[in-house]
């Protein structure tokens, strides 16, 4: 029983971060540093200056919504890539007929990814305040971590249904980015939830980051974490749905792949 | 040659699903978040100005994004070096594909005015439609030679199209398709005048208006061309470097 645990720890933690340093050659400055941290800078720069062109809303509106959603480049990218990257080094097949436990190799997997997109969005909020002159309270932003921390968790759990597509969707890459696509305009990230019409603000209450974005933009404008556990619960709660969909169809859908024989059709 | 040349790298990106359906959605997700940030700002015009700027930016992404890795492309298809090899200057055999792919531009284009007419009520009056054409095709012609000096830049990197899709936002930022150039710091605006584009876009919106847009098309193609010399001149150079390297194939 304990050999069990530690073996399901070994692959959790050990097998997530070989797995991750093995897949992304993004972790090369050349990718990483264009990608993950200047690209976001230019983005909160595009929709601040958007937003003072329209005359609406505050650069600190514009800093946190892009600053906390870009975490879903490196969440979706990354857990897409958990299938898709196997696939195209021709291991998918090795990984799956393992008799290692499934929720410990895939939640491991997604371990560094949550890690990696909290470091991209806290960079971003950064360096974007700075660049604008946006002013956030110094008591804010141990909170604020928090809150981007559980952003990044909930989006992974996004990754993970994401990934499990990926067994049966070719073009991951396609996939993730219609995905970062819908994120950006349903989840209030330049558009309040109130501007929205009323459908998509429906549809934007059901999916990661709207709620982290509205408790971090409520911390930045001086409340107690107190007041925005609510958000955080329902944030947590539908990364915890997400994940959990995500291993369920990880799960089915290789069952399906097997039976079809599917899983390494390039 | 050219044209033929065009043509035929245009029907071989137009038959790719990803290329094609991608060059239309990627676009419209930013131009459907300009259109609900604009939206607020209660003024027609605005929307007008949004819907123009939105639909030129389409072009400018299919550049960023795909320029970068036109020769890596060609490597990994087998194909750079019968092209190297072939007697028509390097620079003329690239140009034409960094037009095609501009082109492509021309599908979000349209998808964008249709996008926002549909779903935003937004009608983007055009005063002059020969004009309206005239500084379209001008734009698609310099930033396809950007694409050309972006290729030829790139080529010592095998990274190359993580710095391309770099320049999607920048570019959309600095060539004023979404954001007037009066907001920007005076460094900034100036930036902005030597990038084709922000003549072009001009260019776009005095025709659709009814003003003249000569003066902004020839600077605009008077730009483009300053690339893309450079860009052939670079050509060369980089040419006889992987030759002299022998690393014209390497991946």
């Amino acid at each position: 029983m304990s050999g069990d645990i530690t073996t399901s720890l070994r692959i959790f933690f050990v097998g997530g971060l070989i797995s991750f340093r093995a897949l992304f050659n993004w972790l090369s400055p050349w990718i990483y540093i264009p990608s993950l941290l200047i690209a976001p800078i230019f983005q909160i720069l595009l929709f601040a200056y958007i937003g003072r062109s329209a005359g609406i809303e505050s650069d600190a509106f514009f800093v946190i919504g892009n600053a906390v959603q870009y975490s879903a480049i490196p969440c979706l990218f990354a857990m897409a890539n958990t299938i898709a990257g196997e696939r195209s080094t021709q291991t998918l097949g090795i990984v799956l007929s393992t008799p290692a436990r499934r929720i410990p190799l895939f939640l491991g997997r997604s371990l560094p990814v949550v890690v990696n997109g909290f470091f991209v969005s806290m960079f971003s909020l950064v360096v974007g305040s700075l660049l604008l002159g946006v002013t956030i309270p110094r008591s804010a932003w141990l909170p604020l971590a928090l809150v981007v921390a559980v952003a990044a968790m909930s989006c992974t759990g996004l990754g993970l249904t994401n990934a499990a597509l990926g067994l049966r969707v070719r073009e991951t890459a396609v996939l993730s980015n219609v995905l970062f696509g819908v994120l950006l305009i349903f989840c209030g990230v330049n558009v309040s939830l109130d501007a929205l019409p009323d459908w998509m603000a429906a549809v934007g209450s059901w999916l990661p980051l709207t709620h982290a974005i509205e408790a971090a933009r409520e911390l930045a404008a001086g409340d107690t974490l107190g007041s925005v556990a609510g958000l955080i619960g329902r944030e947590v709660g539908l990364g915890m749905l997400y994940g959990g969909v995500g291993l369920a169809a990880l799960r089915w859908l290789e069952i399906e792949g097997r039976r079809s024989a599917t899983l390494e059709v390039q | 040659m050219l044209v033929i040349s065009w043509w035929l790298h245009l029907k071989m990106l137009a038959v790719s699903a990803f290329e094609g359906v991608f060059q239309v959605i990627w676009p419209l997700f930013f131009a459907t978040t300009a259109f609900l940030v604009y939206r607020q700002a209660d003024d027609p015009q605005v929307m007008v100005y949004a819907g123009l700027g939105a639909a030129v930016m389409g072009i400018w992404s299919v550049i960023a994004t795909t320029a970068s890795g036109v020769l890596q492309r060609e490597r990994w298809l087998g194909t750079l070096e019968l092209l190297v090899a072939s007697p028509t200057r390097f620079a003329l055999i690239l140009v034409p594909i960094t037009t095609a792919m501009a082109t492509l531009g021309l599908y979000s284009l349209g998808s964008t005015l249709l996008w926002g007419w549909l779903l935003f009520d937004i009608s983007v009056p055009v005063a002059d439609p020969f004009l309206f054409v005239v500084s379209v095709v001008a734009s698609i012609l310099s930033i396809a030679l950007i694409g050309f000096l972006l290729s030829v830049s790139v080529v010592r990197y095998r990274t190359a199209w993580a710095l391309g899709n770099l320049l999607e936002y920048p570019g959309w930022l600095l060539c004023g398709f979404l954001v007037p150039l009066t907001l920007f710091p005076t460094w900034a605006a100036w930036i902005s005048y030597v990038l084709p584009p922000t003549w072009g876009m001009e260019a776009i919106r005095l025709s659709a208006s009814g003003d003249s847009p000569w003066a902004q098309v020839l600077v605009c193609l008077g730009l483009g061309i300053v690339y893309g010399a450079v860009g052939a001149l670079l050509s060369e150079t980089v040419l006889r470097s992987a030759r002299r390297h022998a690393t014209l194939s390497l991946t």
